[in-house]
């Protein structure tokens, strides 16, 4: 197997507490080493000069839409996608065609990856059968034809019941629950947040409570059950101190926010550009602050980009009409350094923990780290090389972005996984 | 900037009084005995109306036809879109044989908006969903301008589903640049706090009789049961709380101005002794709609209004 050194970099490390210059040597698909000075003896060498060197991301929040959807997206293409915007590993929702809520599904997924994926690729199962809110899916037999977590993601399980139950069987499998809080009923007709936008643009709103309601109940149902509850893409201010307020309890909650959230606010809506319509809305910039902040607290232990890609013509529709969902994969860092990191909010180290140890231990994952012997998954990525995105040369098959030619500091440079270099932007 | 109108919103108070003046002087033309112009002649509008329309439609039809200007009008049913061609392809198309402007009705708030990025032609909103409606609220303006000397100072109250009225939205926009007080009524749940960040001079209330009290203007919306997605407020006795009876005119200014755009619910939402009282300027409204449509396909057709 071929030896790969990384020389000249920045390393950060959150699991092992390391951040100084040092470098990698990576033999057969796994870390070997990471020490201040390395003998090539032989090995290839990247070049990392002012460079961060960190474990390779993960997105735990991604829709490849594969099986069914492939004229938006494939797992190739997602995860072409996933690699340029310096993401190793993501974490594929179920809500495709059909739902994977079986193993036969799962199965697929796992094999497609394996043929035809970049990076690695997690499938996430549904918590009901086509995720319908009724029936329990084949959760445990998901599990082990590779599902690393549950969730009806865009179809939350509206019924609190059947909700209990799938959070006491995911439990007895060590499974986290993933829940995309919307209470159908207060969200209805919606398309964007309640608020000062909606009245003025005419469009129906979607109250910031229909998200709070159900983060309440399921807070309260991993209390009953001791489940280990993640709250999706959290977007509100109320949602964020119940997520607080339950983990000083001890109740096993964690969340992820995703960088639209933290970067846009509803009052960025324009031109009834459906590109800023998703699910939750944008809120309003009190609540886009409130993310910051408490991304900066610690309250939120990830960034995942709900990366949810569809075609044109489906996005080149009336407002009303259009489908919710962005793309996200290869704006994330940009967006985290530039409003994260770059504003004073946080760390570099801790945002490199918001996309590797935080989503790794959320759901259990060995990954996120470049201490010996773990799998050699690597982001190398610039801090503060200045470049612009153009929506139309996504690695993506689709083009939904309110993004487009925005200019960023800092992105993904050289993106490794298992070894192998697999993007690499110079 | 593309030529069109698309909101009230995005004009200056400027280009609002060019529109009011050249309404009014098209005003007398109406009573004449030949109404006919020449100066939009050899122009062709369209008047595409994605949702039932009676007066709107048959206004435009009218102000264009009076200036000359060659118009069709297509409605939903009959075109390609029941075919499951997308809008922006049927405004293509359309669009490939070059009419000059296009009136547009639409049920999706921003419909025109949308288009308009697109699309090279003018657009004129003549009403997108529970957005806007600005050739309403232009005709509005103008009525009350023959009753009053200036907006200036009055005291308009709006009453009935300001939520999902695009009538309600043109009206504000307008009346506040001009500096004038807006009363806002209506059941609770039609009437979202965030209202008053509209625009300036906005105040809000749940009582029709304090929203009528003192008023020089009061404009009575429809209830829009075909816009109710879900149950916000108790139908039936929608008339006892907000359908304005005479008891209700006698708060107001003595010369009060009893508006509505129409089509009345009579005993929904207003009277009838009121609707047919000497304060109600409802058929003068109507009248009012094609001088300032003339005014608005005029500006629109010559490139002066842009939006």
């Amino acid at each position: 197997m071929p030896r790969l050194l990384i020389r000249g970099g920045r390393v950060i490390d959150p699991a092992s507490r390391h951040d100084a210059a040092a470098e990698v040597l990576i033999e057969d698909g796994r870390i070997a080493a990471v020490a201040p000075r390395i003998d090539p003896g032989g090995a290839e060498i990247l070049d990392a000069g002012g460079l961060i060197v960190a474990p390779g991301f993960i997105d735990m929040h991604v829709h490849l839409r594969e099986p069914g959807i492939e004229h938006a997206e494939t797992i190739e293409t997602g995860s072409r996608a996933a690699a340029a915007g310096g993401f190793t590993s993501v974490c594929c929702m179920p809500n495709t065609i059909p739902v994977n809520d079986s193993a036969t599904v799962t199965s697929f997924i796992v094999e497609r990856a394996r043929r035809s994926a970049l990076v690695n690729v997690f499938p996430i199962g549904a918590i009901t059968k086509d995720s319908a809110g009724e029936q329990l899916a084949d959760i445990g037999a998901m599990k082990e034809a590779g599902a690393i977590a549950i969730s009806d993601d865009g179809q939350p399980v509206m019924n609190s019941r059947v909700m209990r139950r799938a959070m006491e069987y995911a439990r007895s499998f060590g499974l986290t629950v993933i829940d995309h809080c919307e209470d159908l009923n207060l969200s209805a007709g919606g398309d964007i947040h309640e608020g000062a936008a909606s009245v003025r643009l005419g469009l129906r709103g979607i109250p910031g409570c229909s998200e709070d309601v159900m983060v309440a109940r399921d807070i309260l149902l991993s209390q009953l059950t001791g489940a280990k509850l993640h709250v999706a893409h959290i977007s509100t201010r109320n949602s964020l101190a119940m997520v607080r307020h339950a983990r000083q309890l001890g109740i096993p909650v964690t969340c992820e926010a995703t960088p639209h959230h933290f970067s846009l606010s509803d009052a960025d809506i324009h031109d009834y550009d459906s590109n800023f319509k998703m699910k939750p809305p944008l809120r309003n910039s009190c609540d886009a602050v409130a993310v910051a902040d408490a991304i900066a607290a610690g309250v939120v232990d990830a960034i995942a980009t709900d990366h949810a890609p569809h075609t044109g013509s489906i996005k080149m529709q009336e407002f009303e009409r259009c489908p919710f969902g962005i793309t996200g994969l290869e704006t994330a860092l940009g967006l985290a350094l530039e409003k994260l990191v770059h504003s004073g909010r946080i760390t570099l180290a801790h945002m490199v923990r918001l996309f590797t140890t935080g989503p790794a231990g959320v759901l259990g994952l060995q990954r996120g780290t470049l201490t010996p012997g773990a799998a050699a998954d690597v982001t190398i990525f610039s801090a503060d090389r200045e470049w612009t995105f153009d929506a139309n040369q996504s690695q993506s098959k689709s083009r939904n972005t309110p993004f487009h030619r925005r200019r960023f500091r800092g992105g993904p440079v050289v993106t490794i996984v298992a070894g192998r270099v697999v993007w690499d932007h110079r | 900037m593309a030529a069109g109108l698309l909101g009230i919103e995005e004009l200056s108070r400027e280009q609002i009084q060019a529109l009011l003046d050249r309404g009014r002087y098209y005003q007398p033309m109406q009573a004449q005995s030949v109404k006919k112009l020449d100066t939009l002649r050899g122009k062709t509008i369209v008047n595409l109306f994605f949702e039932a329309s009676t007066r709107t439609r048959t206004s435009f039809e009218i102000a264009a036809k009076r200036l000359g200007a060659d118009t069709i009008s297509i409605s939903a049913q009959g075109s390609s879109l029941s075919k499951g061609e997308s809008l922006v392809d049927t405004l293509n198309t359309l669009d490939a044989m070059r009419p000059d402007a296009i009136v547009m009705r639409h049920s999706a708030s921003g419909a025109p908006h949308f288009l308009a990025r697109f699309l090279p032609t003018p657009i004129i909103n003549a009403g997108d969903g529970t957005h806007e409606h600005p050739t309403q609220a232009l005709l509005d303006a103008v009525t009350i301008l023959d009753h009053r000397p200036a907006l200036e100072g009055l005291r308009v109250a709006i009453i009935g589903d300001i939520s999902h009225s695009r009538v309600a939205r043109s009206n504000i926009h307008l009346l506040s640049k001009f500096g004038v007080d807006i009363v806002l009524c209506g059941p609770a749940p039609l009437l979202p706090p965030e209202l008053v960040q509209l625009a300036p001079g906005i105040t809000l209330t749940t009582s029709i009789e304090d929203a009528v009290a003192g008023a020089d203007v009061i404009m009575m919306l429809r209830v829009q049961l075909e816009r109710q997605h879900e149950t916000t407020f108790p139908k039936g006795e929608y008339f006892q709380f907000y359908g304005l009876r005479l008891e209700h005119v006698r708060l107001a200014k003595p010369d009060v101005l009893v508006m509505h755009p129409g089509p009345i619910n009579r005993g929904r939402e207003i009277a009838s002794e009121v609707a047919d009282s000497p304060r109600s300027v409802i058929l003068h409204q109507v009248e009012n709609g094609v001088a300032v449509r003339m005014a608005v396909l005029e500006q629109v057709a010559s490139g002066e209004l842009r939006n």
